[in-house]
């Protein structure tokens, strides 16, 4: 396949950045998005061009690195998937491909299509967690019997892999589905009861602290995730939420 | 120099219990004023950094990633083993360090994986405390599974999702200590020295990737929970950032670098597809559970099958050679990786591999379908003799238990699995070699430990699956924090450790001049150029087979290739910036260097074990075949050139188990 790539190319977090054109031929469609983007750096090198920086690490779509907005999507046209796991085959001879970084105040860009998502690590710092000593003196774990229906959502909320594509979909650039997988974990297991109230305040006050937006109940983040990531999981953080203020 | 390898006296199963008896303590206060780096922020670094801090000590962490949420034990996908025994299937903390020791082809050390049977069931206690949703049987309490080269189900697990859920969990605990100040972290930092003050490990120096900027960082004691060098292969199952950098640098200042050559190949991986490939997707070993290894009979239907010309659906059951169900009935598809690994290269160079190159085997599931779709037609009333209605309700059993495998299989392959079998083949995966420690998980290196893949301990010459995340945390949430407390007890009045000293000026230096000399070397190839090249020997000479004039020849040519890069190789842009070809150029460097230890240290072991396989040294069947005389730890000392390393061996001593030929039939 030949294709043409227009990349956002931006030096620093300083630098203005603008869109570039760039032409790739013989593309095969065995590859994978990244393995393209890694032919066409190869060439620019050659060239004595700086190669496109971009994300990436596991390339088997679970470490959450990858990030790109593909033709105006996170991750691309394919659901389901990171920018890892999407293949050329998904596109056609001839294609212009908009390739962009994921764009929200919340994430600035590093360089080119890089961002900075160390907002979901702070918002993580202040509650995403349960307050248990790691010296492994707890009590035996089949005394903490649970049910399964539990535990399968409880392990489906936490799943997430903190991509940001929800972020990067959403109008508002909310981090909500992201939170709220994170709340829906604890909030569904027992462990993390104890704890839930101050939980879901934190992480919320977190998340606004830095700069995200409010949901609007617009579903693309759960349509953009690569992992599924339901909306159940903002429902149930906002009763958790209302709660924890009631509460008080 | 001896090695000391400091394992306790008395009893196998009182070793560990005596020695935390005795072992010297840090008073609470005085851990307040003790500093400690950690490098690496897996399993093994993400759950020793929130000990500490939990402990009181001062934490620096560092990950090259973005967050520490994205180190590569997160891809794990299996399980995690732990002997607790609930199934009631006969597991114990004595049967758990049998299978390990045995499993890892009697070249592990006794008494440390002894330790690592004993503190399993503490891990499974622990996670589940932190809320790590493991899965669950309709009673509500934890499931379990079996995994290969074992014969009771003691593996704990999250869907396909193992790994990633018990990062997550030790990342949470990071997560609190961060919140408490208690961890500083520094992502996007990689480690590019270790500063050596009065011979002992004091700090390092660190690059900001963001920034370009050569930071000094100090503490009283260095961790490294660094991974495994499988990219050395360049195509591995590992991500594309795991390097072997920190834990290099660390054997040039003098720690030693054991059984390098001991690297794990993975049976069920996706096969390559062609040259633009830049990594091997793995997919869980607990699919031999269920599936069926296979490859046509006749060499006729191999090559139809080749050629596109004839389905795998077609070929007749007595057509068909389950190789290891023959070989190997007792342990049938569950035979340790490092057999699986074999038995399917040695189908495929007989010349009956599946896929267009010739390498691949068919992984099928077609008889699970109907196993558990009769169950579930018995158990739902329906008509058991209806195979297209058994065929649907068998999918949908083996979609909840491996849909996420299937559905990544598609992705990559653009084949069904569920209609089609999946094709796998071996690829490069864990590496069992690693920085040699002692009980104490101490370097050769006062002050420096390694933990996790990073070390080289407890797997022996071949790793059984759903032990690596045990061992990583197990050295980070139960052993580490003990034993550095006996080291740094010696530390509570030695105050802040000064970064303005000649020390880190000298190791600052050299890391500036690596640096300025790769940036302004304006050579003609980029790194991968060099790093596929160096790849490709590693594969073909010290891969799953290895004969010694191969890895005689495997030496030279890497000696050559490294003088080749050193000359040739061209970075753009600047390094005060973020400049990924430039990080990498450093960690290929590396790569070249370990390389030739890696072949140098093959050669050497004249016997086969594990995944090393020296062709001059097989049983008539074909089998590996181990020599007492290589009973030992090979532990290789920096000299300068790889080619000049000086071999220093650890005997193994085996008290509690005897030490047998590895039989699976």
């Amino acid at each position: 396949m030949n294709l043409t790539l227009k990349i956002w190319r931006q030096k620093n977090a300083n630098d203005k950045g603008k869109m570039v054109d760039y032409k790739i031929n013989d593309v095969s469609p065995d590859m994978s998005f990244l393995e393209m983007l890694d032919v066409l750096n190869s060439g620019l090198i050659l060239k004595g061009e700086e190669p496109v920086a971009f994300d990436h690490d596991c390339r088997e779509g679970i470490c959450g690195s990858c990030s790109l907005y593909i033709n105006g999507e996170a991750h691309g046209p394919d659901r389901g998937v990171t920018t890892c796991q999407l293949h050329m085959r998904k596109f056609k001879d001839g294609d212009t491909i908009y390739i962009e970084p994921f764009r929200a105040t919340a994430f600035p860009v590093i360089k080119d299509l890089i961002v900075d998502r160390s907002a979901f690590d702070r918002i993580q710092n202040a509650g995403g967690f349960i307050s248990v000593n790691t010296s492994g003196n707890t009590i035996d774990a089949n005394t903490i019997p649970i049910n399964k229906h539990d535990a399968d959502d409880a392990f489906s909320a936490a799943t997430c892999i903190g991509c940001g594509a929800c972020v990067a979909s959403c109008k508002n650039s909310s981090a909500m589905l992201f939170v709220g997988a994170k709340v829906s974990q604890y909030a569904l297991l027992p462990q993390g009861r104890v704890e839930a109230v101050d939980r879901v305040k934190n992480m919320v006050a977190q998340m606004d602290l830095e700069g995200f937006g409010n949901c609007t109940n617009t579903g693309a983040c759960e349509v953009e995730c690569p992992k599924g990531i339901s909306l159940e999981n903002i429902a149930r953080m906002n009763r958790e939420y209302l709660f924890a203020n009631i509460k008080d | 120099m001896a090695l000391d390898s400091k394992i306790p006296e008395g009893p196998l199963a009182d070793k560990w219990t005596n020695h935390k008896n005795k072992i010297n303590l840090v008073n609470p206060a005085n851990k307040r004023n003790i500093d400690v780096i950690v490098v690496g922020t897996g399993l093994a670094g993400g759950s020793a950094a929130a000990t500490l801090a939990e402990l009181g000590y001062n934490v620096k962490a560092f990950c090259f990633q973005d967050s520490p949420r994205r180190a590569h034990s997160i891809a794990a996908q299996g399980g995690i083993n732990a002997a607790k025994n609930y199934q009631g299937d006969g597991d114990s903390t004595y049967r758990l360090f049998y299978d390990t020791v045995k499993g890892g082809d009697y070249r592990s050390r006794e008494a440390n994986v002894y330790r690592l049977a004993e503190v399993s069931t503490n891990i499974i206690d622990q996670c589940v405390a932190q809320g790590v949703p493991f899965a669950r049987e309709y009673g509500g309490l934890l499931d379990n599974r079996s995994f290969g080269g074992v014969l009771v189900s003691r593996t704990f697990y999250a869907a396909g999702q193992t790994g990633q859920q018990l990062l997550l969990g030790a990342y949470s605990a990071m997560n609190r200590q961060i919140g408490r100040g208690k961890i500083k972290m520094y992502n996007r930092h990689e480690m590019l020295d270790v500063v050596i003050v009065d011979g002992k490990a004091r700090g390092i120096i660190a690059r900001d990737l963001v920034s370009g900027k050569i930071e000094r960082h100090s503490a009283h004691a260095v961790v490294l929970g660094t991974g495994g060098y499988g990219n050395v292969f360049y195509l591995s199952t590992n991500a594309m950032g795991s390097n072997v950098t920190a834990a290099w640098k660390a054997h040039k200042r003098g720690a030693f670098f054991a059984n390098p050559c001991y690297t794990q190949i993975h049976p069920t991986c996706i096969p390559v597809s062609g040259d633009h490939q830049s990594k091997l997707t793995l997919m869980s070993e607990s699919l031999r559970n269920d599936g069926r290894i296979w490859v046509p009979k006749k060499l006729e239907d191999a090559e139809a099958i080749r050629a596109g010309k004839l389905k795998p659906t077609k070929i007749a059951e007595e057509d068909r050679d389950y190789y290891l169900e023959r070989r190997y009935p007792a342990f049938g598809n569950l035979v340790p990786r490092d057999v699986a690994s074999r038995a399917a290269k040695e189908r495929c160079d007989a010349g009956y591999g599946v896929n267009a190159t010739g390498e691949a085997v068919y992984l099928d599931f077609a008889d699970a379908f109907m196993r558990y779709g009769r169950e579930q037609a018995l158990v739902k009333g329906l008509d058991v003799n209806d195979d297209v209605l058994v065929k649907k309700l068998g999918q949908e059993v083996v979609r909840t238990k491996y849909g996420n495998l299937f559905q990544m299989y598609e992705k990559i392959v653009d084949e069904n699995p569920y209609e089609t079998p999946m094709m796998i083949y071996p690829a490069v995966h864990y590496t069992m070699g690693g920085v040699w420690v002692d009980y104490n998980l101490m370097t050769t290196i006062p002050g420096c430990y390694a933990i996790g893949e990073a070390n080289f301990s407890d797997h022996g010459a071949n790793r059984l699956g759903a032990s690596a995340l045990m061992q990583g945390l197990a050295d980070g949430y139960f052993v580490l924090p003990y034993t550095i407390g006996d080291y740094l007890a010696d530390d509570i009045r030695t105050g802040p450790i000064p970064t303005d000293t000649k020390e880190f000026d000298e190791a600052e230096k050299s890391v500036r001049d690596n640096i300025n000399h790769l940036i302004n070397n304006k050579g003609k190839h980029p790194v991968d150029y060099f790093h596929k090249r160096l790849g490709k020997i590693m594969w073909n000479k010290c891969g799953m087979s290895r004969n010694a004039e191969d890895l005689k020849s495997a030496i030279d040519e890497i000696a050559e290739l490294r003088a080749e890069f050193w000359k040739d190789v061209m970075i753009p842009g600047s390094a005060d910036e973020y400049n990924e070809e430039l990080a990498k150029a450093g960690r290929v460097a590396d790569f070249l260097e370990l390389g030739e230890l890696f072949a140098k240290d093959a050669l050497q072991r004249e016997e086969s074990a594990g995944g090393h396989f020296r062709e001059e040294y097989q049983t008539p069947e074909g089998e590996a075949k181990r020599r007492k005389e290589f009973q030992y730890v090979s532990a290789w000392e920096y000299k300068g050139e790889p080619k000049d390393a000086v071999l220093h061996k650890e005997e193994l001593v085996y008290e509690n188990i005897e030490v047998k030929e590895r039989s699976y039939k």
